[in-house]
Parts: structure tokens; C-alpha cells; sequence
């Protein structure tokens, strides 16, 4: 009896998996790019992965075309960087900001990208296209924009704040957050002295250093999403969108570009020139040209999209909203631009030092 | 001819992950961009000198931490019941089938402003402390997650000591503390010396926890820093652990020196 019954359970296994398999091979088959796999490498939190109602992109792009996407995620620019150089990482698509796109170009890292393979570029805003970074606009397209600013909680803060002197106060020992990068904190430190984010003064990237290290930051960049909605810092340095995500968790959560300018980025995706799958990487950048996706990323990730026919999509609220697409862009908000090797080095060094002398 | 036979894998084996990668880091730290040699990244040593020095400050505390709370408890293990010390033992190794960063991320949560300490603090009515990112924050961590390998070293040497040669001392007038002093002490010598070892050579070296408890970095951080991290410089990370490595060897052979001495006076 007992046999009989293993045996009909196994058959039942058998024929479910069977059945799986043959359910799978029906639908995908006949798909252009079935069984082929891509590599993308995004940053954490910078698709729309299917939660609140979104729509999973990663696996819509899977059903539209039968490709296998292998998803995988970096911190900074400058580990990307360091992962691309080592020719350990083999992605299809990345996602890098605007200063390293300049770099990579100069480095020969990026492949030309087809654009008969990609007939969605026509959405993008002409404001956006051979922009600075990729001046002949062979190598990228535009994914999102969007500006970084002071965010802070309300009831944890007295008064309003309105500089990054303020980043500096003394009232709130370990809960100011800074970036755990680079370019980005020392920027804040450049502008806050005075000097341009894009200096190629020595001395004044020294100063900045200086300014960092007066004050004990907590240094976070995924973590900004665990400690700042749960009061665990009361001041934060972020990006524009990821504030309209905390804001949700949090409305004592308030947002404030400092007067004095700040740093305006553009994130782009680029197929780097080691990637195995070019014609699959085209077609994932279409994909995600596309007004459905477009709108599921930008509705989730609260960033400014480049993409005319997603914005044409968002609800008037969105459409003026003051965070998100600011009705004028100032002169002292500056955009990373590729530094000197000097000054690249110079700042990796002060920023070891930062780092370990922060105890 | 026959007993090198089952040596191949072994030999492959570190050939391909110790001699060729030791090879490949002196590679790096003697050569600059364009390949051609030169010693002008012994720069980064002295440009993170105070770092290796934290490391291995918080390294000795650490192991020494260690050592105060694992010979106790080893000395306790030694006197259970066969099944009671199993128990222990398995205890004592739970907390390692846990993936290391998740548990470093625990504590953070633990240690946070608003973490689950201060939590409890506040209902108790005192509190709150600020003991996430601080060097205190390090050694708990950095000591939580080597104790094992303190204790297991220990405990099995504590546990082969012969009851016997216990007994014989007592019948020989030893008080409890003169048998600890004169027999079970130098007899848990060579325990103590790989326990320390192995606490304190990863200890020195290990990334994550100074960044994710204390919010700076010590030198695993930075070396992990130049190889992957925010400032991509292979050569520097070359260079900074092949001397950390010295480091570690040359703290390692004082060590066993002492061993030797300890032998001696024993004699």
C-alpha cells in the first residue's frame, strides 16, 4: 500500500514538472531573444520591482521577449567603476551617472550604441539628448534626473533648515547622514566653502577635506532608506526623488535645496563594450523607453524622468511639483564633470583619511 | 609514489587560490598603472599608517576581550556531562550557520538610536545611549563574532586534560586555584596560543564591522575600499595587505615566541 502510494506520489511530482517545463517552452520559444540572458547592473531601489501595485519591469521584460535577466546591483559610480576595470563584471546594461559616462567615453569603455535598435529615443526631451557628458550622444540615453538636497525631520529639528552650514550643527551628535561616497560629499563640502563641485584646485579639495572632517557624519548611502523615516537621523543629504519615497513613510520629513546651489545629475544607461549581449541590451533600453514602463519607474522611484511621453502621463500634481521638476534650474546648481587624474587621486586619498578618522 | 597521489587536489588546489592570487598581490604593489615597476605606492602605508595601528589596537582588545570571556567558559564546559558540554558546543556554534554580514546588520539594528536596546532602556526609564558608531560598538562586534574560535580551541584542549592527573593534584593538597595555576593553566597553553591566533589574524583583517557598527573604516575597509570600493586603486589594496600580512606574520611569530618561553618555565 505504502509503495503504491509513493509510487502515484512520485508519478504526480513527475508529470507536474513535465508539465512546467513543457507550460514554459510553449510561450517562450517563439520569442526573439528566448534563452538568452542579460546582465544588467543597476543602483539598490532604482527600478520598479513589482511592489505597491507597480509594475515588476525586470519580469515584464523577461515576458515580452523570453530573455533570462540576471539583475544585479551597485553601491557608487566609483564601484561600478572599479568592477568595469577589473574585468571581473560582465554586465549588458548600466546605469551610470553623468561623470563617469565622461570618463568611461574617455576610457574606451562604452560600446556606440545602435539606435535603429532603440526607435523609443524619440520620447526622450530634446533638452536632454548630446548632453555635456556624451556630447555626441553615441553612448547613452538618459534614465532619470534629479537634484540632491537637505532632508530632515521636522520634529526631530528645531526651527527650519536652510544651508549645509546647518549638516554642521553640534545638536544632533551621530544623526546627520552624508554620502558614503565621494564626489558626492565632497561636493557639499566644496559648495558649502564656496568653491566649484567641479574644482581642480588642490588646495580647495584640501579645505574641503578639512570641512568633512570637523563633523562626525554617519556615512550612508543604501542605509538613508532604514534610518531616515524611522527618526534614527534627524538630518540627511539625498537625492530629490528618494525623498518623495521616505516623505511616504514619514511625514515629518521636510526637503530643502540649499540657496547657495547643489548638485544636478543625470543618470543614463550605457551598454559598456565587454558586454556579451549588445543587440539584448539595446532592446532592454528600448524596453525601458517604453511610456508603461517609464511611468511604473518614475511613479515608483519619485526621480525626474527625461522621457516626454512619460511625463505627459503623470498627474498634474506631479507635473508641477517644485521637488521633482523645479520650474527653474539656477546657475549654481552644477553638474559633475569628469575630473583631472590628479585631483581623482587627491580626492580618493583625502577620502580614506575621512574615513578612517572618523572615530 | 603512492602517498602523493591523494596530495594532487590539495596541491592544485593551493596553487590556485594562495600562490597564484599572494602572487598576483606582490604583482600589484610593486607596479603602477602602466605595468612597469616601481615603489612609489609604499606611499599608501604611510598615508594609512594610524589605520593599520587602529586595527591592530582594536585586534589586541578584542582578542584579549575574547580570552577574558572564553577560558571561564571553558572551564566550566570541562566540567559538564558528555551531553550537556555537546550542547554547548552546538550553542557556542548556532550563530555561525547565520550569514556574517546579516549578523553584523543585527546588531546594527540592535544598536541603532531608536534600536532595540534603547528601546528596552526607554521603558526602564534611562537611556537613551548613543552606542551604535562608536569603538565600543566595534569590539562588541569584532568580539561576538570571533568568541567562537576563541572558545573551541580552548575547550578541546581544557577537555583532553586526563581527570587523573586532576585528582592526583588534589591529592597532593592543591587547592581549586593552585590545580587551575599549576596543572590546568599550562596545560590549556597551547589551546590559549591557537585561540589567540585565530582570533586576532582575522580580527585585524576583517572589513564590515568597524564600518557597519562604527561608522569608520579600519584597514580590511580601506584595503576593500581601493579593490572595489569608493577609490579604485588596485596598487594601494596590493600593497596595504601584503603589509598587513607582514603584520600579521610578525605578530604571530612574537606569539609563538612566547610559547617557547612558556615551555621553558614549565620545565
Amino acid at each position: 500500500m505504502k509503495k503504491l502510494f509513493s509510487a502515484i506520489l512520485i508519478f504526480t511530482l513527475i508529470m507536474s514538472l513535465v508539465a512546467c517545463s513543457a507550460d514554459g517552452a510553449d510561450t517562450d520559444a517563439d520569442k526573439e531573444f528566448a534563452g538568452q540572458t542579460l546582465v544588467v547592473c543597476n543602483w539598490g531601489e532604482y527600478i520598479s520591482d513589482g511592489e505597491d501595485g507597480y509594475m515588476d519591469v525586470v519580469a515584464e521584460f523577461e515576458k515580452r521577449t523570453g530573455a533570462t535577466v540576471e539583475y544585479v546591483t551597485a553601491d557608487t559610480n566609483e564601484s561600478l567603476y572599479a568592477k568595469l576595470k577589473s574585468g571581473a563584471a560582465d554586465y549588458d546594461v548600466i546605469f551610470p551617472s553623468d561623470y563617469l559616462v565622461e570618463k568611461l567615453i574617455k576610457e574606451d569603455m562604452l560600446a556606440k550604441i545602435d539606435f535603429d535598435n532603440i526607435p523609443n529615443m524619440k520620447n526622450i526631451m530634446s533638452d536632454f539628448l548630446n548632453p555635456d557628458y556624451d556630447p555626441t550622444g553615441e553612448y547613452s540615453v538618459p534614465y532619470f534626473w534629479g537634484t540632491v538636497g537637505i532632508i530632515y525631520n521636522s520634529d526631530m529639528v528645531d526651527g527650519e533648515i536652510t544651508s549645509w552650514d546647518d549638516m554642521w550643527s553640534d545638536n544632533y551628535p551621530n544623526q546627520i547622514l552624508m554620502f558614503d561616497n565621494p564626489r558626492d560629499a565632497f561636493a557639499i563640502a566644496l559648495n558649502k566653502l564656496g568653491y566649484s563641485m567641479n574644482s581642480t584646485n588642490e588646495d580647495e579639495w584640501r579645505k574641503a577635506a578639512e570641512e568633512l572632517k570637523k563633523q562626525k557624519f554617519v556615512y550612508v548611502m543604501d542605509d538613508f532608506f532604514q534610518k531616515m523615516p524611522t527618526g534614527n537621523a534627524a538630518i540627511g543629504v539625498y537625492y530629490a526623488g528618494d525623498y518623495l519615497a521616505v516623505a511616504e513613510e514619514n511625514e515629518a520629513l521636510e526637503f530643502v535645496r540649499p540657496e547657495s546651489g547643489t548638485n544636478i545629475f543625470n543618470d543614463a544607461m550605457c551598454i559598456p563594450k565587454t558586454a556579451s549581449n549588445k543587440r539584448l541590451a539595446e532592446a532592454f533600453i528600448n524596453f525601458m523607453l517604453e511610456p508603461d514602463v517609464g511611468l511604473a519607474n518614475t511613479e515608483y522611484l519619485g526621480y525626474s524622468t527625461p522621457n516626454k511621453a512619460v511625463y505627459d502621463l503623470l498627474d498634474d500634481e506631479i507635473k508641477n511639483d517644485e521637488i521633482s521638476y523645479p520650474s527653474e534650474q539656477p546657475e549654481n546648481w552644477e553638474h559633475f564633470r569628469l575630473l583631472p587624474d590628479n585631483i581623482n587621486e587627491l580626492m580618493q586619498q583625502l577620502w580614506t583619511e575621512i574615513k578612517s578618522e572618523n572615530k | 609514489m603512492k602517498s602523493k597521489k591523494p596530495l594532487f587536489p590539495y596541491i592544485l588546489w593551493m596553487a590556485l587560490f594562495v600562490v597564484i592570487p599572494l602572487g598576483m598581490v606582490v604583482y600589484y604593489s610593486f607596479t603602477d598603472e602602466s605595468g612597469s615597476f616601481t615603489l612609489s605606492n609604499f606611499r599608501f602605508i604611510s598615508q594609512n599608517f594610524s589605520t593599520i595601528l587602529d586595527s591592530l589596537e582594536t585586534a589586541v582588545v578584542s582578542t584579549a576581550v575574547c580570552l577574558v570571556l572564553a577560558y571561564p567558559l571553558s572551564l566550566i564546559m570541562m566540567n559538564l556531562s558528555v551531553k550537556r558540554q555537546r550542547m554547548m558546543n552546538i550553542l557556542i556554534m548556532l550563530p555561525m550557520w547565520m550569514n556574517f554580514i546579516l549578523r553584523i546588520c543585527s546588531w546594527q539594528i540592535i544598536l541603532e538610536n531608536n534600536g532595540i536596546l534603547n528601546q528596552i532602556f526607554g521603558i526602564l526609564g534611562f537611556g537613551p545611549y548613543q552606542m551604535l558608531n562608536t569603538t565600543g560598538a566595534v569590539v562588541v562586534g569584532t568580539v561576538y563574532n570571533f568568541l567562537p574560535f576563541m572558545v573551541l580551541p580552548i575547550y578541546s584542549v581544557m577537555s583532553k586534560i586526563s581527570k587523573p592527573v586532576l585528582e592526583a593534584s588534589r591529592d597532593l593538597g592543591c587547592n581549586y586555584f593552585q590545580m587551575l595555576r599549576r596543572v590546568i593553566f599550562p596545560l590549556s597553553i597551547p589551546g590559549v596560543i591557537s585561540g589567540i591566533t585565530m582570533v586576532f589574524v582575522p580580527a585585524a583583517s576583517t572589513f564590515i564591522i568597524s564600518r557597519r557598527l562604527g561608522n569608520y573604516n579600519l584597514i580590511g575597509d580601506t584595503i576593500e575600499q581601493y579593490y572595489v570600493g569608493t577609490a579604485p586603486d588596485m596598487h594601494a589594496g596590493s600593497i596595504l595587505s601584503l603589509v598587513l600580512m607582514i603584520v600579521i606574520l610578525i605578530s604571530m611569530a612574537i606569539m609563538n615566541h612566547f610559547d617557547d618561553a612558556e615551555d621553558v618555565v614549565i620545565m
